[in-house]
């Protein structure tokens, strides 16, 4: 590469560095005074692009900028108020899909107001044109955009060291006591600081509008990009949003100019682990207190006859139909097994992982290549494909159990949408965006019933051997690690190992489960893997409850179903996923199973 | 000698936490370290059970060097220990935290196949029995009193049958009457098992009554070591630690 195209890439890359800059910061701010990780800051910027767009032709593109970022702060405060301020206190998950069932509800309010094609905005006036620059034509938006990142960084700056409110938002973020004991109004705080993030958001999608258009998928891609940056810059520190932003965003440029774009994310999962292995707190992060205790002790209903005897009735269930009824029971043992693996690793071992649909979707892709491509026999595939889920989750484990928390949260949700993209992306071999299609399993299963019979069994032995595990000397460790590592470590036990193969053991059953959904399905897309099939899981585990695992059987059983008539009856079922969550979040937060447990123990 | 360290230090920061400290402790010894808060005792422990690993000196456990070696694997070189700040498995009863550090003892981390409830009910009841916490063995940890806990967390040290126990502060927390007793119980253990015992205590009475032998920190730096009479005496210790009343 010559000096001159280096230069460009390197400018493209500050060009980039000023956007993801901005989302990271507001992130980051909202993090360090409400320690609550907000999901749904990438929908807060997706909505300052359509409000943008929407405004643009009415008031000029340069005065819908500011327009766009206070609508957005004042929907940010309204979420603060109507939502955040019932949940500071509850347990980090319960948070993090809370804030996801945002996600999903300001989807679809986009997809209603302004429908589902992309939306070209205008380009910026005045700044049209190009300056050469190096023998080449720059963009002079692209130029205005270099100079933003660093003017926000340093009227932040200015904010938090020079003005009353920065120190306020200071002390909050340092000692939350101290701030507290200082008489400071918490709440006008938190809501002002959470409307401050969302404007910072907002104004991000406005300026990005003349570089791309408007579109409902931005939403989930932006907040993994900045995850990786506030994970490798340091939560709570805008410094080190500055700087992970700028590396992060060269190294994309360099990969892109150097015509290896599919290196991309392999190059920033690199970064993000020799980060996190060098300084697991992040370049300028300091460690965040530990983690909330557990309020509820782990509990086993006693539900071994019960569950064998909802066993006998599904294995009578074929005599009374063949109908749809039975594919969507296939469909919910597929998910039952999906669910409890995620247990494993929210119950016992106590990670809130974010990105469990990656296994899952490893297993069914591992499927579906070895059928399609490598012509092994459907048996073979069920069985060998989990071992492609085990892998992935042996690398990403090993990588995760070095956090907790929050950070580990966030872990392994970029990590999952880095599978993702890989799979998107990777035409050639996974179909892309299309998918692999004509996955069928053999032919002594190809019958409803028997495929049926096969789940069934395939579910009951899973069930079976996690239960185990769960009871198991093993299990019981986990528990301790989660309980307090510091014990743990004191009285021998590897906590990182136990996680580690915590993780892998809880990634093979989601692999399981993804290989036998590939060959009931017949075909599977990239949303196999799409972080809203991670985040099902978390709420079939949630609505059944986590602190037993006959929760996520029920929650995943309840879930199943009622998404398959929701989806089918309601336009905006998106939303309605959305409100069961919020519901769930706020009314129900031991699940199911906690109900259960109060009513028996009456 | 059972333990022995040499010009440990450690420094957070620009806080200089431990400076040259170096001791030893011989089987069957209960030596005990004092000074005032800030001192640098629990940053001694935490390198000595491998929590923290040190800046620079070096620590032998029988003979061979641990400095940096993770805390698990000192805990299988026969070293347990209780925290200040009591660490304790919440969601578990009393028993199924003394059964979780014998399964861990025997090896059992890794077994998958069989129910973990019913292993070592006896000898963990044996534990229990000898900190006096056997008849609430069926309590969950959460809702134990702090004394209590103290108590458990000693059984659960003694787990692995060590050949040096670390004890920082063993009886915070406790009622006057039952600190004599803990005490006493572990001078017996150290006697007839021949058991290394460190420990730090703010309250003099306990050191001075169990302590074979004292060592006094200040500011991270050994300033008296010796027989309890001659701490009690020494001129420097009563200026900076036990006041000059
Ligand atoms: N994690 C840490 N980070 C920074 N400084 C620390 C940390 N832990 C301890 N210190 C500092 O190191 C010094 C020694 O602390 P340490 O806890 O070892 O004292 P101590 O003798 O156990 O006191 P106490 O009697 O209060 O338990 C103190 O100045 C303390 O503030
Ligand atoms: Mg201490």
């Amino acid at each position: 590469m010559s000096g001159s195209a280096l230069l460009l890439q390197f400018l493209n890359g500050l060009a980039g560095a000023s956007s993801l800059f901005l989302i990271a910061a507001g992130l980051s701010l909202i993090f360090g005074v409400s320690r609550i990780v907000n999901f749904a800051h990438g929908s807060l910027f997706m909505l300052g692009m359509y409000v943008c767009v929407w405004l643009a032709p009415k008031v000029g593109y340069w005065a819908s900028v500011p327009l766009a970022a206070m609508l957005v702060a004042l929907c940010g405060a309204l979420i603060e108020v109507g939502l955040l301020r019932r949940i500071y206190k509850a347990p980090e998950l319960l948070q993090l899909l809370a804030t996801f069932a945002l996600v999903l509800v300001i989807k679809d309010f986009a997809l209603w107001a302004w429908g589902p094609e992309d939306l070209l905005g205008p380009r910026a006036p005045g700044l049209t044109g190009a300056v050469p620059i190096a023998g080449r034509q720059f963009p002079q938006y692209d130029l205005f955009l270099i100079a933003i990142g660093p003017a926000f960084f340093v009227l932040l700056h200015l904010l938090l060291t020079r003005t009353r409110f920065g120190i306020l938002v200071r002390a909050a973020t340092e000692d939350r006591e101290m701030a507290s004991a200082l008489g400071v109004n918490q709440r006008g705080l938190f809501t002002a600081v959470f409307a401050l993030g969302a404007a910072l958001a907002g104004i991000g999608g406005a300026l990005a509008i003349p570089r791309e258009p408007a579109n409902l998928e931005i939403d989930l891609a932006v907040v993994s990009d900045a995850f990786v940056v506030v994970v490798v810059g340091g939560m709570g520190s805008i410094p080190g949003a500055f700087l992970a932003a700028l590396l992060i965003a060269e190294i994309k440029a360099f990969c892109i100019g150097l015509g290896y774009s599919e290196l991309t994310l392999v190059a920033e999962f690199i970064v993000m682990a020799v980060v996190l292995i060098a300084r697991p707190w992040g370049l300028l992060g300091r460690p965040i207190a530990e983690l909330r205790g557990r309020d509820q002790a782990d509990f086993r209903l006693a539900a071994t006859k019960p569950m064998l005897a909802m066993l006998a009735v599904l294995a009578l269930v074929p005599i009374a139909t063949s109908g749809y009824a039975l594919v969507l029971l296939t469909d919910v043992l597929v998910f039952v097994i999906f669910a409890v693996s995620l247990h494993l690793l929210l119950g016992p071992a106590g990670m809130v992982s974010f990105g469990h649909a990656a296994y899952f979707g490893l297993g069914a892709y591992g499927a579906g290549l070895l059928v399609l491509r490598y012509e092994a026999p459907m048996e073979l595939a069920l069985l060998a494909a989990p071992l492609l889920a085990l892998t992935g989750a042996a690398v990403f484990g090993w990588l995760c159990v070095r956090l907790s928390g929050i950070y580990l949260a966030m872990l392994t949700l970029a990590l999952a949408q880095i599978v993702w993209s890989v799979v998107y992306q990777w035409d050639s071999v996974t179909g892309g965006s299309n998918g692999l299609v004509g996955i069928w399993p053999a032919e002594w299963l190809a019958s409803r019933p028997a495929y049926y019979f096969l789940a069934l069994v395939v579910c009951a032995l899973s069930v079976g051997a996690l239960w185990r595990i769960v009871g198991s000397p093993f299990g019981q460790a986990l528990r301790a690690c989660r309980d307090s590592p510091l014990r743990s470590e004191a009285i021998g036990i590897n906590v990182r190992a136990q996680q580690w193969a915590a993780f892998a053991i809880a990634g093979t059953f989601a692999g399981v489960a993804g290989s036998l959904y590939a060959f009931s399905k017949g075909s599977i897309s990239p949303e196999t893997l799409s972080v809203p099939r991670s985040v099902d899981a978390l709420v079939m585990v949630l609505l059944g409850g986590v602190q037993t695992l006959v929760g996520p059987v029920l929650g995943a059983a309840l879930f199943t179903w009622l998404e398959d008539s929701v989806s089918r009856e309601v336009a905006y079922w998106r939303a309605g996923i959305g409100a069961v969550i919020l519901l769930l979040v706020l009314a129900l937060p031991y699940g199911i199973g906690g109900l259960l447990r109060k009513w028996s123990s009456r | 000698m059972v333990l022995s360290v040499e010009r440990l230090s450690k420094a957070y920061g620009g806080v200089q936490a431990v400076r040259d400290v170096s001791f030893s402790v011989a089987a069957g010894e209960m030596v005990a370290i004092i000074g005032p808060n800030g001192a640098g005792k629990t940053t001694c422990f935490n390198m000595l059970n491998g929590q923290l690993s040190p800046d620079s000196g070096d620590i032998r456990l029988g003979g061979s060097s641990i400095a940096g070696v993770p805390p698990h694997r000192i805990w299988r070189l026969g070293v347990g220990r209780t925290f200040q700040v009591t660490a304790t498995f919440g969601s578990m009863s009393v028993r199924e935290n003394v059964q979780t550090a014998l399964r861990s003892f025997y090896r059992e981390n890794f077994s998958f196949g069989r129910a973990a409830g019913a292993r070592y009910v006896e000898e963990a009841d044996a534990l229990l029995e000898r900190v006096g916490m056997r008849d609430q063995g069926e309590r969950a940890c959460a809702v134990l009193a702090y004394g209590d806990l103290k108590r458990v967390e000693l059984a659960v040290a003694l787990a692995n049958r060590p050949r040096l126990l670390l004890m920082d502060e063993p009886t915070a927390g406790m009622a006057p009457e039952e600190r004599g007793a803990l005490m006493q119980l572990v001078v017996d253990l150290a006697r007839r098992e021949r058991l290394a015992v460190l420990f730090t205590e703010h309250d003099m009475s306990m050191v001075f009554g169990y302590a074979s032998r004292v060592i006094v920190l200040h500011q991270g730096e050994v300033i008296a070591e010796g027989l309890p009479e001659a701490i009690r005496n020494d001129a420097r210790v009563r200026e900076v630690y036990l006041g000059d009343a």
